[in-house]
């Protein structure tokens, strides 16, 4: 299933439901790295330049883009079974059900063990403290967010080199507990660790890991799926039992660390906290400017307050922080402010705190040869001149310039840009039915058909 | 292939602007990293030296196979002195422009420091012409 040299091929967690599909724009012009293209109707997602961020998941009208999943009952091969929750899980439901009341839910569910996945933030707080004395590159970049990593690899890739290679909690804490339950005698073979994720990009990380070898999870459950089945058990009445214990290391630090600034707080010298890919994209277009210098450590986050935010969430994103840090205050009453949660005798900084190496994947270049690249890029430049410069997306491309790329790297037409169409036949360069089967090699054989189906129309929810 | 940008004198909400679509530019034309930061950088300088100092100017960009040639011309005060312009911290920026962060005397050394070769002629009260040199291969210098 996976490719040995996963940087180059990438897994992707978001895909695009044919069925589903009525091949409308909306995905196509919210992407940040100009990744789909709608071709015979339906949307296509380019998997080099995708980073999974999820943004087209938010966009669809129709939820035709889906996250994949492991099947639940895959959890049932193993004998011990583990679910790897991060700390967001708890904070989207109201406060009146009590994190117990969740945990016993998830047992029910099916799993033996239930484990918060920020237990293990100091070790990673360790980890970065060093790296960030062993390594002079500034401003680092926090390793945090898989979907922001991938950004880089394939946007930025001159800053691939800038990425703390930290080990993120979610790994340090899927190889941390499986250490602690072999230590407690149950063979590794029976144990089976699967992870509730917020997000796509988590998935993506999971099944084709950046900068490791192979990831410590072995399967991956989304959270809203998750939160439907909790929500059900709840609902039902159950056998109260004893409630597991799920937070041997947890920390306030580690409660909000997947929250916007619950990185830079820890951060010494300057540091500054991102959330939104937007935001991130327009820092990043500008961080080569003098103007962004002499900052120390940079968090960035794909989604609008972070995991919080996760498209995979069902909660209200700002209620979910409020009910988190409210959390991670009652364990701050309690704290020694000096004390440190770490994992020793389990995993030690050095072996288990690093990635690898992270590879820069460009995917902006026209061509690797410089003369080569230069003609096609002065072919760009002139059918700029010609194309509307309105971003309309009539011809299957989120933009102008994107479609002038693809026409350059012979990957779409002059003629398939609606208004030059026009010009077209107004010369004779191109017939009306010609135009018309280019409208439907685009956008589908029934796009130019009366349909009463599609949303605001007369039969609408037919 | 050419182009061809325009500087607004005291506008330095825009400063960079050049610089930050000639890289993506560079990025198209797969220019290695290490060379079009250099670049990008020296432009970024030039762009504010105008803006900081002069009416108006003008940005020349001209890349080839084998170098990119930036020709930054304005009109305005000129510089007297050229070899003490030159020099680190030398600077005639007004108070506030500094207080804007800007006017620190290293604009034109950065500019050298960033690029392969440098030539500067100045008329005073006309206005100056600085000429940037890179050359894309690092070998070919």
């Amino acid at each position: 299933m996976q490719d040995k040299n996963h940087n180059r091929d990438f897994h992707h967690a978001l895909a695009v439901d044919n069925d589903l599909c009525i091949g409308c724009t909306h995905c196509m012009t919210v992407c940040p790295t100009q990744a789909i293209r709608v071709r015979k109707g339906k949307a296509n997602i380019i998997v080099n330049r995708c980073v999974d961020c999820g943004e087209c998941y938010k966009a669809c009208p129709v939820s035709a883009i889906v996250v994949e999943q492991d099947d639940l009952e895959m959890i049932f091969r193993f004998p011990v079974r583990v679910i790897l929750i991060p700390s967001v899980l708890i904070g989207q439901f109201p406060k009146k059900i009590m994190a117990t009341s969740i945990f016993n839910a998830l047992k029910e569910i099916g799993f033996t063990h239930i484990y918060e996945v920020e237990n293990c933030v100091d070790m990673v707080l360790d980890a970065s403290k060093q790296f960030m004395l062993e390594h002079k590159e500034r401003p680092m970049i926090s390793s945090y967010c898989p979907a922001i990593i991938r950004l880089i690899q394939v946007k930025y890739p001159n800053l691939v080199g800038n990425i703390m290679k930290v080990n993120p909690p979610i790994d340090m804490a899927a190889m941390y507990y499986r250490e602690k339950l072999k230590a407690s005698g149950i063979p590794e073979n029976e144990i089976g660790l699967f992870y509730a994720t917020p997000c796509a990009a988590k998935i993506a990380a999971v099944k084709s890991p950046v900068g490791e070898t192979e990831s410590a999870v072995t399967g991956i459950i989304k959270m809203n799926f998750l939160y439907n089945q909790i929500l059900k058990f709840l609902q039902r009445k159950y056998i109260e039992t004893e409630p597991p214990q799920t937070d041997d290391l947890l920390s306030s630090r580690g409660i909000v660390w997947s929250l916007t600034r619950g990185e830079v707080v820890h951060s010494k010298g300057r540091a500054l906290a991102i959330d939104g890919i937007k935001n991130v994209n327009d820092f990043l277009e500008n961080m080569e400017n003098e103007k962004l210098d002499h900052i120390d450590f940079l968090e960035l986050r794909a989604c609008d307050e972070s995991c919080a935010g996760g498209i995979l969430m069902s909660g209200n994103r700002f209620l979910t922080v409020e009910r988190l840090k409210l959390r991670a205050e009652e364990y701050r009453a309690r704290e020694d402010d000096k004390e440190r949660k770490l994992t020793e005798g389990f995993l030690n900084i050095n072996e288990h705190g690093f990635l690898g190496n992270i590879e820069p994947r460009p995917m902006g270049s026209l061509d690797e040869d410089i003369s080569a690249a230069l003609k096609k890029m002065e072919r760009k430049r002139r059918l700029m001149c010609f194309l509307p410069g309105l971003d309309c997306a009539g011809c299957g491309a989120p933009d102008c310039e994107t479609l002038s790329e693809d026409i350059v790297q012979r990957n779409a037409q002059i003629s398939h840009c609606i208004f030059l169409q026009q010009q077209m036949i107004k010369q004779n360069l191109l017939s009306q039915e010609q135009a018309i089967r280019i409208t439907a090699n685009i956008w589908g054989e029934q796009r130019l058909e009366k349909n009463c189906n599609k949303m605001g129309a007369e039969d609408e929810n037919n | 292939m050419q182009f061809k940008h325009k500087i607004a004198g005291g506008d330095f909400a825009k400063a960079g602007n050049i610089a930050s679509s000639v890289k993506k530019i560079l990025r198209q034309l797969n220019i290695d990293h290490a060379v079009s930061k250099r670049i990008v950088i020296a432009l970024y300088e030039g762009e504010v030296n105008v803006v900081a100092h002069a009416y108006s100017g003008i940005v020349d960009v001209d890349i080839d196979e084998e170098k990119i040639k930036i020709t930054i011309t304005d009109k305005g005060p000129g510089i007297a002195d050229i070899e003490q312009a030159m020099e680190e911290g030398y600077s005639t920026a007004t108070p506030q422009v500094r207080e804007m962060g800007f006017g620190a005397g290293l604009g034109l050394s950065n500019m050298k420091k960033n690029s392969d070769s440098m030539n500067i002629s100045s008329v005073p009260a006309e206005g100056t012409i600085v000429e940037l040199i890179t050359y894309i291969k690092p070998d070919a210098r």
